[in-house]
């Protein structure tokens, strides 16, 4: 009976597991590979093992800084991703008293994920740039009197590309995750005297953990594992870690650029383990 | 169910208290944001010939959409296109259905099944273009060329099937088991019971689990760019007009493939809404 139940879960999952396999685990294991390879200069690799890869990696000063750029990118999307993407979800569930306005306004929310990327980022240019609607409204009002540069092609830019696109992934699993939470239980809460600041803490918070952890993951994974927003909204002022790595592909250096995203992984690998230890989203995630 | 009733009469309950502003005011603000700078860009993609990238506003014309699908410079736009959309239905049609298997096999637990789970969710936040290498290079040692169709495809899967899959879980939660009992009961085979019970009831989740295939797809480019062989797809020619071209035209790009978004989402939404109606009047028949 237990065999019989483990051979119709696995025939379930067997079409997932054919694409993991083939395009997650074995792509990975090559990279691990390349990563302990010497390459001939163009692109070809020499099956010799060496750990140059890793020495060069890690004795170069670069490393160290585009870590640097990359956690500030990371960590200021996911603080303003979060502020705003809790709040979002916390006002449509628990401040709109309509169901129907509700989802009507999540919708909302969801529509300009529908659209490219590379086109929402493209489409600040016209109000950050030098000549853009901002600095335009900013001179006309007389607040500045020269343009201020530092709206485009900085790392506020970069920033502000990311919160834009990323929001939604804090939005979506939060919401999710208060939307279950009975509101007799924050009645009951504020019958017994409670303040909204405690039911926020104790309550709504806690609750939410799992939307919170999920969201969280998303955006670290997606601003760390990024490159083109960076490229793109600095102008070439940043770099990042993919975005060196991306540099390295470029010149055809397979095995340091195969070092270094064997390290992003266990970096990522880390801060995913990290959240996942506060919360066990498989248990929330199928409850 | 008098507890609702009950509800506004609750002195609490009553006027809205000043974090409903402030957070009304937030929402605003975010949607203001979110929204601006898109209609930003479609506007100025009516620009006509003298237009730039930034506003003001020069003339009204379609000049720029007629620039983007004739022009050369501006590369493969219509072949990009094609291959896009058939490459996310494709993506789409396997998503759907292996997400929707392994909904089910997650349902119950089984021998290794957390295994599946973390490589799941490993392959959801693996740096796309780090996959994308490997993916290239594996298929490079293996000798077999890359293409849209076969290493640009795989790499899609392993990002959409883990979301499909989430979606899965999520839409699966809140599945009455009772439902299947009670067609089991009835003497439904294990097919039936999927064919006439489950896949009905959880149609709207399986429409939403093919509108994120899509839109992931159609949209994604980290774990393309490696992979997709010497044709590009959409969001890749974007990628490289952006490096290339500053006209408006970049601008009607954008606008074009938001409206092919706004018709898929209109099927789809059209879809569900077909279903629920299709769905009320045969229920009395049983």
């Amino acid at each position: 009976m237990k065999l019989r139940r483990n051979l119709t879960g696995w025939l379930y999952v067997s079409p997932l597991m054919l694409v993991l396999l083939p395009f997650f685990v074995a792509p990975l294991l090559v990279v691990a590979a390349a990563s302990f390879f010497e390459t001939d200069g163009f692109g070809g690799l020499l099956p010799n093992f060496t750990l140059q890869n890793y020495v060069d990696v890690l004795s170069s000063g670069l490393t160290f800084n585009l870590y640097l750029a990359t956690v500030k990118f990371t960590f200021f999307t996911w603080f303003f991703t979060l502020i705003i993407g809790f709040f979002v979800a916390y006002f449509l569930v628990f401040h709109v008293r309509n169901q129907l306005l509700a989802i009507g306004l999540f919708l909302l929310c969801t529509v300009p994920f529908w659209t490219s990327n590379i086109i929402r980022m493209i489409s600040w240019i016209p109000l950050l740039g030098k000549e853009g609607l901002i600095n335009s409204a900013l001179l006309a009002t007389g607040l500045i009197h020269e343009p201020l540069e530092i709206l485009l092609y900085s790392s506020v830019s970069v920033v502000i590309a990311y919160v834009h696109q990323l929001t939604i992934f804090m939005i979506v699993p939060i919401f999710n995750s208060m939307a279950r939470i009975d509101k007799r239980v924050v009645e009951a809460a504020l019958d017994a005297g409670a303040s909204r600041f405690d039911i926020m803490r104790l309550i709504i918070v806690p609750m939410a953990k799992s939307g919170i952890a999920l969201g969280s993951i998303f955006v670290i994974s997606i601003v760390m594992g990024d490159f083109f927003v960076v490229k793109v909204m600095s102008g070439g002022g940043s770099a990042s870690v993919v975005g060196a790595f991306y540099e390295d592909i470029g010149v055809l250096q397979y095995p340091t650029a195969a070092a270094s995203a064997v390290l992003l992984t266990l970096v990522l690998v880390a801060v995913i383990a990290l959240i996942l230890r506060t919360v066990d989203i498989r248990r929330e995630i199928t409850r | 169910m008098a507890r609702p009733k009950t509800r506004a009469a609750t002195p609490a309950r009553r006027g809205r208290p000043w974090t409903f502003y402030a957070l009304a005011t937030l929402f605003a603000l975010y949607v203001a944001a979110l929204y601006g700078p898109m209609f930003c860009i479609y506007i100025l993609s009516f620009q006509d010939v003298r237009g730039g990238l930034v506003f003001p506003m020069r003339g009204l014309s379609l000049h720029w959409f007629v620039d983007l699908f004739t022009q050369v410079r501006t590369g493969d736009v219509n072949g990009a296109f094609d291959r896009s959309i058939r490459l996310a239905v494709i993506v789409t049609i396997i998503t759907v259905v292996f997400s929707f298997m392994a909904g089910l096999g997650f349902r119950r637990r089984f021998a290794g099944d957390t295994i599946v789970f973390y490589l799941m969710i490993g392959s959801l936040v693996a740096p796309g273009l780090v996959l994308g290498i490997g993916i290239g290079l594996l298929f490079q040692w293996l000798g077999i060329d890359a293409s849209w169709y076969t290493s640009a495809l795989g790499a899609q899967l392993s990002w959409t099937l883990p979301f499909g899959v989430l979606v899965m879980f999520a839409v699966m939660s809140r599945f009455d088991h009772a439902w299947e009992e009670a067609a089991r009961d009835l003497g439904a085979s294990a097919w039936q019971t999927i064919r006439l019970v489950v896949i009905p009831v959880l149609a709207p989740g399986l429409i939403a689990v093919a509108l994120f295939g899509f839109t992931l797809s159609y949209d994604e480019f980290a774990r393309t760019l490696q992979t997709a062989g010497s044709l590009n797809t959409l969001p890749l020619e974007i990628w490289s007009m952006t490096l290339n071209v500053t006209s408006p035209s970049l601008y009607a790009l954008g606008t074009v493939t938001t409206i092919v978004s706004f018709l898929i989402i209109g099927v789809s939404l059209g879809t569900i809404v077909l279903i629920q109606k299709r769905r009320g009047p045969r229920a009395p028949r049983h």
